[in-house]
């Protein structure tokens, strides 16, 4: 290994593939550099330019997550013009829009009257629905950034709320546009974009109308990579508090055949959300589709059949399971010996597990003694 | 799929057909639009203008059931051309002369006249897909629901063979399952003829085996009826009891008046499932079940690839487990089946199957494995037939059109085709549950060209009945671009307007699946 392919961040060397940004050898090493628009996968737009470095040589700082690594060159991550350049930037992204977490300060009153305002726009009354689990809050608190002297800023567009899934906060964004990436480049549903220009810039969906009018099929993607509070679940809204007692469970997504990782979080018993199981996960690769990541509800649906039930006159009648079991049981031995075995069907399922169909084609075979067993995956 | 999801994206090109998959797979969908998209080549060939056609180079519109046609039709120019790999046919198939001799006649002209695809077309397809270094082959339910279901995977197993796309990444012959683990289903032995891994029922070395393994004795070695064939033994009273796990035939059984009848003449039925389906409420006993955030196991998916489900939350009320319901009643019927735990049954499970055998809980908790995986060393197999198929030469099948079963006529003046949409999953007993799916797809639709709706004089949003020879519903009638004239499309999912109260229950000989994609029906202004 020549000298060709190193790079020197904070004084220490790092070997790169030609290709690579700085931003890559940074994250690979474990070296801290913050970023907000940046999304694996996708074109680097540089768009919140959060991850500056400094560059010896250069000009300006520079842009990590665009800036091919090349030998020799030396980074500085955080040095006093990088923290300042950042400082700079989350300042600006705080004071532009409904930020009512605790990091936004203010004189005293001008704190209540923004608070006010926000709680009515918001029509929710807690703080941002993202506190503690928001980029920009995360970094706004790590370089100490304070607002206490910028002014209020009017918020330009309403929250749009009109679908089942997802409410667009305007005021929150911060146009780093990982969303339009994630729909674009990932997705490929080019249903958003940037819309207007300079201070009256916009994400919009097709001409600048409600998403369930747009192309958007609801998958979520945009929901997921958006760093703030802009674009967040309807539905995380009704969570009773936001971090008590949330389990988190990996799993296998029960709708199509791609089988999507997925994570649900539950509370009390109840999913409240599900993510993808993150972007490194095969196959799905943090994607998900709008059944797998909303379409729960079936799970704690109040039609769940909870109880064996028997056809008695007629109608089907609540039962034990003692009592539906041995007159199943009782049944089916009496066709077996009247009828034969070939005179009985099994149909197993394309829907329950592997362990399940095993038991139920074993069932079929050894029990009932007949190889009519199917499942109507040919429907 | 011979091949794994993440390689479509390695493809040069993309031959998509039957499979509308931006709303039946949306995810999966993602990959063929971001090769599209990075500058590979996508060819889409459907009957439907559906949503995918916007990311390809080129949009092919067949005749619905004329498939076997235009896949004939490219191998043609393919063969006629020189363009097919004569290393890889040499080497590692048989039957070429046969197959080179059928598709003689099917001439770009001649493939144009039955399946109404300009001749052109076919020669600069068949061009592009054999003179990719590798492409892939994605279809799903538009290609196996026809009489000829099994000869049109046949074709395209023939049409990638031919050009040496088989057996390496980026390439492969790809069904795309529509349901989560109609795979391991498959696996598992849940078809009439074969146990797990497809060893087949009536050799008796497989019978001795799983007899040794059960511990019982005289299993059957006579294959058994597919549902399909269930359903006509339950109508003529030869068929006496069913047991049904967690389906809903009862909403995606084609011909449904007839299904109905059949399912009546039943002396017992039981239903285990999740919710009091349309089935469910025909049947004498009905047993409560968990549902996939419930329970422990496993799942197969499209790809082969063996993945784990987790207990989430508790299930409500009085349910159990599928396999424990099973058990149970296996124990009182005098057969006793015990486990302490799906862990246990998945031991067994890779004692009898040997793709499964080296495949653990403890391996994939993390990133799941493709079968086969014959040992725990062994890495998985994420593509198939990389040095061999699966009986060691790939066999060409020569093949000729065939019909649909019923065509439009007079009476019944327009082809109808059958799918779902992105918003609902299957009969929709788990998606109906949801205000929000609802909201964006509350009812059943009737999709239908401009041109034919202004011919039967009908606007759109407006009731219409629509009929075949075997029922009638009453749904809104959706005028849109994805139609083409003569052909519409209407969405199973929805009980109230079953669209299997119209289609044709005749059944691929091979495969038993009904020919949903095509039937004739006529439509007229609902009262
Ligand atoms: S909505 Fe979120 S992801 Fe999109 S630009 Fe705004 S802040 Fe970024
Ligand atoms: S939900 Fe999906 S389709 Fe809709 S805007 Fe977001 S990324 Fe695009």
């Amino acid at each position: 290994m020549g000298k060709e392919d190193i790079i020197y961040i904070d004084d220490n060397p790092f070997t790169f593939t030609p290709g690579e940004t700085i931003l890559d050898v940074a994250h690979r090493n474990n070296i801290f550099i913050p970023t907000l628009c940046h999304l694996k996968g996708t074109t680097p737009t540089g768009a919140c330019r959060i991850c500056v470095v400094e560059v010896e040589g250069a000009r300006d700082l520079v842009a990590s997550c665009a800036a091919p690594a090349t030998p020799g060159m030396v980074i500085h991550s955080e040095s006093k013009e990088v923290i300042n350049a950042r400082k700079n930037i989350i300042q600006l992204m705080l004071s532009s829009g409904n930020h009512n977490c605790a990091i936004r300060d203010f004189e005293s009153d001008d704190w209540t009257s923004f608070q006010l305002k926000t709680l009515e726009a918001d029509q929710y009354n807690e703080l941002c629905p993202v506190w503690g689990d928001c980029k920009l809050q995360d970094l706004a608190y790590r370089y100490q950034v304070t607002t206490r002297h910028m002014p209020l800023s009017e918020s330009k567009y309403p929250i749009e709320r009109e679908n089942p899934f997802i409410q667009r906060d305007f005021s929150r964004c911060i146009l780093c546009g990982r969303c339009v990436q994630a729909c674009r480049e990932v997705q490929v549903n080019n249903a958003i974009d940037f819309g207007y220009r300079g201070a009256d810039t916009k994400i919009i969906a097709g001409t600048d109308v409600p998403l369930k009018n747009s192309d958007c099929v609801f998958c979520g993607e945009c929901v997921e990579v958006c760093p703030v509070g802009a674009l967040i679940p309807k539905e995380s809204l009704k969570a009773k508090t936001r971090f008590e007692d949330i389990k988190k469970t990996r799993t296998t997504c029960s709708f199509c055949g791609v089988g999507c990782q997925m994570e649900l979080s539950v509370q009390d018993n109840k999913i409240v959300g599900i993510n993808s199981a993150g972007r490194d996960v095969a196959p799905n690769n943090g994607s998900l589709c709008v059944k797998g990541r909303y379409g729960y509800d079936f799970v704690a649906s109040p039609k769940r059949l909870t109880t064996p039930l028997i056809k008695k006159e007629g109608k089907l009648t609540e039962s034990t399971w003692d009592e539906a079991l041995d007159f199943v049981a009782t049944r089916l031995n009496e066709i077996k010996d009247r009828s034969g075995s070939d005179s009985m069907g099994v149909l197993t399922s394309a829907r329950v597990t592997n362990e399940e169909n095993y038991i139920a084609q074993k069932f079929a075979r050894a029990v009932l003694k007949t190889n009519n067993v199917d499942h109507c995956a040919r429907l | 799929m011979t091949n794994t999801i993440a390689d479509i994206e390695t493809a040069d090109v993309t031959l998509v057909t039957g499979s509308n998959t931006t709303e039946n797979h949306p995810v999966l969908s993602t990959f063929v639009k971001r090769a599209a998209l990075h500058g590979k080549t996508l060819i889409v060939i459907d009957p439907r203008r559906i949503k995918l056609t916007q990311h390809a180079n080129s949009w092919l519109r067949p005749q619905p059931g004329t498939d076997i046609a235009w896949i004939n039709g490219l191998m043609h120019v393919i063969i006629k051309e020189d363009l097919h790999d004569k290393k890889f046919v040499e080497e590692r198939t048989e039957g070429f002369e046969a197959l080179a001799e059928t598709v003689k006649k099917y001439t770009p002209e001649y493939v144009e006249a039955i399946t109404g695809i300009d001749a052109d077309d076919i020669v600069a397809t068949a061009r592009k897909f054999a003179r990719a270094r590798v492409a892939t082959i994605l279809y799903c339910m538009g290609i196996t629901q026809h009489t000829c279901g099994t000869d049109n995977v046949k074709s395209l197993a023939n049409l990638s063979m031919l050009c040496g796309h088989m057996g390496k990444p980026g390439g492969g012959v790809n069904p795309l399952r529509g349901q989560n683990n109609v795979q391991g289903a498959c696996d598992m032995g849940g078809l009439p003829n074969v146990f797990t891994a497809y060893q087949s029922v009536a050799d008796p070395n497989s019978a001795k085996k799983y007899e040794a393994a059960w511990d019982v004795e005289g299993l059957s070695t006579t294959p058994g009826l597919v549902v399909t064939e269930m359903i006509q033994k339950a109508e003529l009273g030869e068929l006496k009891s069913l047991y049904i796990i967690g389906e809903n035939p009862l909403v995606s059984d084609p011909d449904l008046n007839h299904a109905e009848k059949a399912f009546g003449n039943l002396e017992f039925m039981v239903v285990q499932d999740i919710f009091l389906t349309e089935t469910a409420q025909m049947a004498d006993v009905v047993f409560p079940a968990f549902c996939f955030a419930e329970k422990e196991g496993t799942f197969s998916n499209t790809e082969r690839r063996v993945q784990r489900v987790r207990k989430a939350v508790e299930a409500p009320g009085f349910a159990w487990e599928d396999w424990k319901i099973l058990c149970e009643l296996a124990t009182r019927m005098g057969n006793p089946m015990n486990y302490e735990n799906a862990e246990e049954i998945f031991e067994e499970i890779r004692m009898v199957t040997p793709s499964y055998a080296g495949i653990t809980w403890e391996r994939i908790d993390q990133t799941g494995i493709h079968w086969p995986c014959p040992t725990e060393e062994h890495p998985g197999t994420p593509i198939l037939h990389t040095a061999q198929f699966t009986r060691g030469k790939g066999l060409f099948h020569a093949i000729e059109h065939q019909p649909p079963a019923e065509l439009p006529d007079d009476a019944y003046p327009f082809m109808l085709t059958t799918g779902r949409v992105i918003y609902h999953y299957h009969t929709g007993s788990m998606t109906m549950q949801s205000r929000g799916l609802n909201e964006l797809s509350p009812e059943c639709f009737v999709e239908i060209s401009s041109n034919d709706a202004a011919k039967l004089d009908l606007a759109d949003g407006e009731m219409v009945n629509v009929f075949s020879r075997r029922g009638k519903i009453t749904a809104r009638l959706n005028v849109s671009e994805k139609a083409v004239d003569g052909t519409i499309f209407i969405p199973f999912h929805f009980a109230k307007a079953a669209a299997n109260r119209l289609t044709n229950a005749r059944l691929d000989p091979v495969a038993k699946i009904p020919e949903f994609k095509v039937c004739a029906i006529s439509i007229e202004k609902a009262a």
